[in-house]
């Protein structure tokens, strides 16, 4: 699914720099990052969305050279074939559950919104066990349901790849489980594979690898 | 499609805030165009009667008071002329002189003394009731009729102008026989009667019981004079006989005479009989005098717009600093977008169109405001104008 070789970036404005021999993830691998803050882990997610580009080095994510795509092009690759989780899950306040869920296709013509997407939305939401609050608005759902609507946004348009950047560190210890399993169980039906950053080594048996990543990191003379 | 759906989702959900933006920017587009139409709109209403007002005879003194009061009916009071004046004017053959005495008023309505002429000469038409007929009668205008609740059948009562002038005006009572169509002019808020009834309230005309009685007479007890004479306070079939005016007519008072020359010729050479300063009366232009006024308010009008101006410019940069605010607010959603893959342009296309849609909305209701304003300009106009006299 994602192969890095001889991966380098640095921040113009700073003296941070990201150095990766080599990452590889398979298809429906879950893979964990963990690291010391600021050693690289949420960059390395960026680069391989095409969010970041890269100094030097290749970065390809399903058979297609990220490094080597248009910027018009990583979006819409970005759109089609990843999906993202955020620690702070990143609802959108004046939307619906429902639409919250929806959101990926209102922003990008990458995606077409159908009848498809919407049962896929609601089958997902059912699965998530939020399929009675679809009309609610995020203040209207407790954390967890919240985490659980951004997990079913990432996952209705079918990605390939689910990034997951501490998608469990606003959570209580339970919940962190729960959500974990149903990222997995959910990316497991869709045959996507899942990145994911944390820093909760409770977690970390439930990935079948894990990846050090204060190894990456060079400084500014680097 | 999608970029209006998030805006409007957006806009309805902080319905609160968007309410307010769209008011306070509906009304900075509003008050200069609504201020625009009525202040058009009373220019023209002002110099409408004045250019329709050719030439106006009056006591010589204020030509503005004199304007006012024979116009719009206005408190001003210049000094009366005599109805030789206008006599003068008949005599002339120049013009067709048409008097006006607008010294009395009733339940705050001004009561104005005429001739028939100036119903045909302002284009008068009585929507209910017939025109005046006889000494007494009453023709009121829409809003008066409106105002008061009155119609034909009805009487209204002279407002005693002095208290302690045992001499004359006396309240009299006027029956009601007509009511005016509305023209949104001055003459939608006057009561009129004909100059003799005017006279009648000044005191000048009266009625009353005989003092002499054959019986006096033929007993040989007639008196010159009897403090227990009744006098007459409103105008019937019965005793119209007994009114009558003591001395010439020539010498009775109107306010002004509207002046109707026969064409530019006559209307020259009359305003060149007036031209002497030593003359106690003046024949003026009320269009001149209106325009006069007119740019004086207008003036008064660009120190508005300045205020105008500087009002909307601290406006938008209040509403500026709450749409950038809140633009910043939603900085994070802004990141979401672009990390889930949000095409180029999209964030910028999502706050155009919220800002479109809160102007569209704005103006839309700045509009509907404006075309209500248009709408009921010349009658509102109307009013204003009224209540300044």
């Amino acid at each position: 699914m994602i192969t890095v070789e001889n991966l380098t970036f640095r921040y113009s404005a700073t003296s941070f720099g990201l150095r990766v021999p080599a990452f590889h993830l398979q298809d429906r691998e879950r893979v964990a990052i963990v690291g010391p803050s600021g050693s690289g882990k949420t960059t390395l997610l960026n680069l391989i969305a095409g969010i970041l580009t890269p100094e030097a080095g290749r970065i390809d994510v399903a058979g297609t050279d990220v490094a080597t795509l248009s910027e018009v092009e990583r979006r819409r690759f970005r759109a089609s074939t990843i999906g993202f989780v955020f620690q702070d899950f990143a609802l959108l306040d004046y939307l619906s559950a429902r639409q919250n869920i929806l959101y990926p296709y209102r922003i990008t013509p990458a995606l077409t919104l159908n009848a498809a997407a919407r049962e896929r939305a609601e089958a997902l939401a059912a699965a998530c066990g939020i399929g009675d609050k679809l009309d609610r608005h995020p203040t209207a759902l407790s954390q967890g349901e919240q985490q659980r609507v951004a997990i079913c946004r990432a996952l209705v348009t079918q990605p390939k790849l689910i990034l997951s950047d501490e998608a469990t560190g606003n959570l209580d210890p339970e919940s962190k489980s729960r959500i974990l399993d149903l990222l997995f169980e959910q990316a497991s039906e869709a045959g996507a594979a899942v990145l994911a950053v944390t820093h909760d080594h409770e977690l970390l048996p439930r990935f079948e690898r894990v990846l050090d990543f204060a190894q990456f990191r060079q400084g500014a003379d680097a | 499609m999608n970029a209006l759906y998030l805006a409007f989702a957006y806009l309805r959900y902080h319905w609160g805030r968007s309410l307010v933006l769209t008011l306070v920017a509906a009304l900075i587009m509003f008050v200069p165009i609504a201020t625009q139409i009525l202040l058009s709109t009373s220019e023209r209403a002002l110099v409408a009667r004045g250019d329709a007002t050719p030439l106006l005879l009056g006591s010589r003194g204020s030509q503005l008071d004199l304007t006012m009061a024979a116009l719009y009916f206005s408190d001003e009071r210049p000094d009366p002329v005599t109805m030789r004046e206008v006599e003068a004017v008949w005599d002339s053959g120049l013009a067709v002189p048409i008097p006006v005495h607008s010294a009395f008023s009733s339940a705050g309505f001004r009561i104005v003394g005429t001739t028939l002429d100036y119903f045909d000469f302002r284009g008068l038409n009585v929507s209910d009731g017939r025109g005046l007929s006889i000494l007494g009668d009453a023709v009121i205008g829409a809003d008066v009729a409106q105002a008061l609740g009155k119609g034909v059948g009805d009487s209204l009562v002279s407002s005693p102008e002095n208290l302690f002038d045992l001499d004359g005006v006396y309240p009299l009572e006027m029956p009601i026989v007509g009511v005016l169509a509305p023209t949104n002019s001055p003459d939608d808020q006057a009561i009129f009667v004909d100059i003799k009834t005017a006279w009648v309230i000044q005191g000048i005309g009266h009625g009353h019981e005989d003092v002499v009685t054959a019986a006096e007479v033929a007993a040989g007890t007639a008196a010159l004079s009897n403090a227990a004479v009744v006098q007459y306070q409103r105008i019937t079939d019965a005793n119209i006989e007994t009114f009558h005016f003591h001395g010439s007519q020539e010498g009775f008072p109107t306010s002004a005479v509207i002046v109707v020359p026969n064409d530019v010729r006559s209307g020259t050479i009359l305003k060149g009989r007036y031209l002497d300063s030593e003359n106690p009366a003046q024949l003026i232009e009320p269009a001149g005098v209106i325009q006069s006024l007119v740019d004086r308010i207008f003036r008064i009008k660009s120190l508005l717009d300045a205020v105008t101006l500087i009002i909307a410019i601290a406006a938008l940069a209040a509403i500026g600093l709450a749409v950038f605010l809140s633009y910043r607010l939603r900085a994070r959603e802004i990141a979401t977008a672009v990390k889930l893959g949000a095409r180029r342009g999209m964030v910028l296309r999502l706050l155009s169109a919220e800002t479109i849609t809160l102007l569209s909305l704005s103006a839309l209701i700045a509009a509907t405001g404006a075309a209500i304003v248009s709408r009921n300009a010349e009658a509102w106009v109307g009013y204003l104008l009224a209540l300044g006299s």
